[in-house]
């Protein structure tokens, strides 16, 4: 497994990502914003948390129209991997790649906590070493993270099973306290239609080692590179 | 040639930050506000003296970046 992690003026989990990324058994490296092209054997295209551009115009919005994120494209049309996370969802919902927007937090608040999650399908290269349902505990750090889609785009998102992440509390309750950013239908993450473009808010990739409070991000990473 | 690009959230979309300003609004005893939206205004200079042209462009620009228009409609004028 070959993961690039592309850098965009201003973002700042790239450090984080690649660790993650290291420690699941991908070899990585990193591509720049500027570029036409992947590296060479990219299996794995990522988009890594922060504030690309100073999150000017909408969040994502300058680094999605960034000339890598045409390789990207392609990539993701070959059916290649695309995993965005935080700033990285936001890019690759205005780039087209994911259906929706992520506006701002329904409370206003930038919200920096330890979150659960439940887990959607588990038939896809992000989520196989994870249960269907099983509730994991990984941080959030956003303050536009409020997904939302027309009413057509959500039916779709649910008729074909593409919600990825679902904010729950610590039982796997999807109740309204737990919609922590106002997002609709709790959507934490989606996927694409051939499932693989993975975008989502939570840092899977901030719980990966026990000295940082959890493991439960590092299967996603395993199962990557498995 | 000047033109001015106006966003504006589509109806039915949240906007928590027109809500926070409308109850700032309220606080400061600025009476008679039913409710805010808050939106975007890009003062724009053309090279073009063609009013039609420059719409054009700016249309182009509206929907390329300047609006996201699942939750987003925009408008442009020509100054």
């Amino acid at each position: 497994m070959h993961a690039a992690v592309i850098l965009f003026p201003g973002s700042n989990r790239e450090g984080d990502v690649a660790r993650a990324l290291r420690l699941g058994g991908a070899k990585v490296s990193m591509a720049w914003h500027a570029d036409s092209e992947l590296p060479k054997g990219t299996d794995l295209a990522v988009l890594p948390g922060g504030f690309s551009y100073g999150d000017y115009l909408r969040c994502g919005a300058i680094a999605a129209r960034a000339p890598i994120m045409d390789a990207v494209r392609a990539h993701a049309a070959r059916g290649g991997l695309v995993l965005g996370i935080c700033n990285g969802f936001q890019i690759l919902c205005e780039s087209g790649l994911l259906p929706g927007i992520l506006t701002r937090n329904a409370g206003l608040k930038f919200l920096c906590h330890m979150q659960h999650l439940k887990v959607g399908r588990t038939d896809t290269p992000f989520t196989k070493l994870y249960r269907r349902d099983q509730v994991i505990e990984v941080a959030i750090a956003h303050g536009e993270g409020n997904y939302t889609a027309d009413a057509e785009t959500l039916k779709r998102l649910e008729g074909e099973d593409r919600v990825a992440f679902r904010y729950c509390d610590a039982a796997g309750d999807i109740n309204e306290a737990a919609n922590v950013n106002g997002s609709l239908n709790h959507i934490a993450g989606i996927y694409s239609e051939k499932l693989n473009v993975l975008g989502m808010m939570p840092h899977p990739e901030n719980l990966v080692e026990a000295m940082m409070g959890g493991t439960d991000g590092l299967p996603m990473f395993k199962g990557l590179a498995a | 040639m000047k033109a001015r690009v106006t966003v504006t959230l589509k109806t039915g979309v949240l906007d928590p930050q027109g809500k926070a300003i409308e109850g700032a609004l309220k606080s400061l005893g600025v009476e008679g506000i039913t409710s805010v939206r808050q939106g975007k205004v890009f003062d724009i200079e053309v090279e073009t003296q063609d009013k039609s042209r420059a719409e054009a462009i700016l249309k182009q620009a509206g929907e390329k970046l300047l609006a996201n228009t699942v939750v987003e409609n925009f408008r442009v004028e020509v100054l």
